[in-house]
């Protein structure tokens, strides 16, 4: 039987003394759309459910000497966002995928981030644009990279006296021409078989500097950086971006396993082909 | 199990609770409410039918923990009509146009689409099959959904 109490604090401190005070028995909540669904489903049972949706104030998209989004912006405001379209375009294009219009308006991009999910929409945009995520305790600040902050399916470095509280985003990455690809059975309502995301900037015709970014290719999302030096100095055009798409593709770079969803030789040759692909589609947009 | 008070506005009047905690916003409205429009079909915010709007957001009321409602306004099916009965343009067109089949998802369907013509009031069919793709229908092929959401941002 589903039995939890359900706290509602105001401010971050209230936050950390519940978390104190309920240790193990006590989980944290944004949206819920994946808390919610795992308790009904009989997977997470606390005792004790402390929602973050009080904290207000952590519900932003700003901009200043870098890009800084609350860790309780929800995707609805990132994809509805007009500075994350044009200057952080792979982040809007993964959010506004998210689910459906419902479960965008409740889910958070701390949530979806926290959760962890080898699938998740957020992800690989976010390892494109270097962004930080901003975890706060008691005791203070500690900033990771996104690479480092998934460490396997539903597993991240957050402590269980942290909370998530913002995704930070060099001001440099905006000039980077970045595109997310979820490529999945449908349009809308499920998870993608593969998800590509690539950043490049362009100076001239060259190649200056580039990420490429994958989920569901490995237990976490990935950055592919064998890929990523290829093209750097190269002319960005058709033939080196095909390259980048077979040396991404290869079993040096990533191990996409079979699933439910797919077979693992279909998400490397997916990987292989969206990989050019994506790139076109960041520096035409 | 402790009960928790919420008090919120329902279709336009303040309306308070004692529910249990664990309740979803969806059970509470069904049965604290007894307004049965929204329904649960998988449960788990997938399929749509429970869609109803908060704080002129839509939201899946099936895993909406309802403590999160004090406070909000909260719009269902029944609220759509006005106090005279008078039918809400969508509610009409889906009537008229058969758009509904079974029934089992177009409360959640209306509700989507009233979201969408409160932001856009001539969605293209693009845009009408993005605002209803969080709301799934076993019954027709969407067509006359679609047609039926088309017809009423027209009529309005």
């Amino acid at each position: 039987m589903i039995d939890y109490e359900y706290l509602k604090p105001a401010s971050l401190d209230e936050v950390f003394d519940l978390m104190k005070k309920h240790g193990s028995k006590a989980e944290l909540v944004a949206g819920g759309t994946d808390v919610m669904v795992f308790i009904k489903q009989g997977n997470h049972s606390p005792e004790v459910l402390i929602s973050l949706r009080g904290l207000t104030d952590l519900c932003y998209i700003q901009k200043n000497s870098a890009y800084h989004i609350g860790a309780l912006a929800t995707h609805r405001m990132l994809e509805q966002s007009q500075l994350v379209k044009e200057e952080l375009t792979a982040l809007q294009q993964g959010s506004s995928q998210v689910g459906s219009i419902q479960v965008r308006n409740m889910g958070t991009l701390g949530g979806n981030i926290c959760n962890a999910a080898p699938s998740a929409d957020t992800a690989a945009p976010l390892l494109v644009l270097d962004a930080v995520a901003v975890l706060q305790s008691p005791e203070g600040q500690r900033r990771v990279p996104i690479e480092e902050f998934f460490i396997g399916p539903s597993e991240t470095v957050k402590k269980n006296d942290e909370v998530l509280v913002e995704i930070e985003i060099p001001s440099e990455m905006g000039r980077f021409k970045t595109a997310y690809c979820k490529h999945a059975r449908r349009q809308a309502m499920t998870l993608p078989i593969i998800g590509v995301s690539v950043g490049i900037l362009l100076e001239k015709d060259v190649i200056a500097d580039a990420r490429i970014a994958l989920t569901v290719a490995a237990p976490t999302p990935i950055r592919v950086r064998q890929a990523e030096d290829f093209l750097k100095g190269k002319p960005f055009e058709e033939g080196v971006l095909k390259e980048a798409g077979e040396i991404a593709s290869s079993p040096e770079c990533c191990m996409p396993r079979d699933s439910l969803r797919c077979e693992g030789w279909y998400r490397e040759e997916m990987v292989r082909i969206l990989i050019p692909r994506v790139a076109m589609a960041a520096v035409e947009e | 199990m402790k009960k928790v008070s919420i008090s919120f506005t329902l279709n336009g009047d303040t309306v308070s609770a004692e529910v249990p905690p664990t309740w979803t916003l969806l059970k509470t409205l069904r049965e604290a409410f007894e307004l049965t429009g929204a329904k649960e079909g998988c449960g788990v915010g997938e399929c749509g039918a429970c869609t109803v709007i908060v704080d002129g957001q839509t939201v899946n009321a099936c895993i909406y923990p309802v403590p999160e409602i004090d406070g909000r306004h909260v719009t269902t099916i029944e609220g759509l009509a006005d106090k005279e009965g008078n039918l809400d343009p969508l509610q009409t067109a889906f009537l008229e146009n058969n758009g509904v089949q079974c029934g089992f998802c177009t409360s959640g369907m209306i509700m989507s689409a009233r979201s969408l013509l409160d932001d856009n009031s001539s969605p293209n069919e693009d845009e009408i099959r993005t605002a209803i793709s969080g709301n799934i229908c076993r019954c027709t092929g969407y067509v006359q959904i679609v047609e039926s959401i088309d017809i009423a941002a027209k009529k309005a």
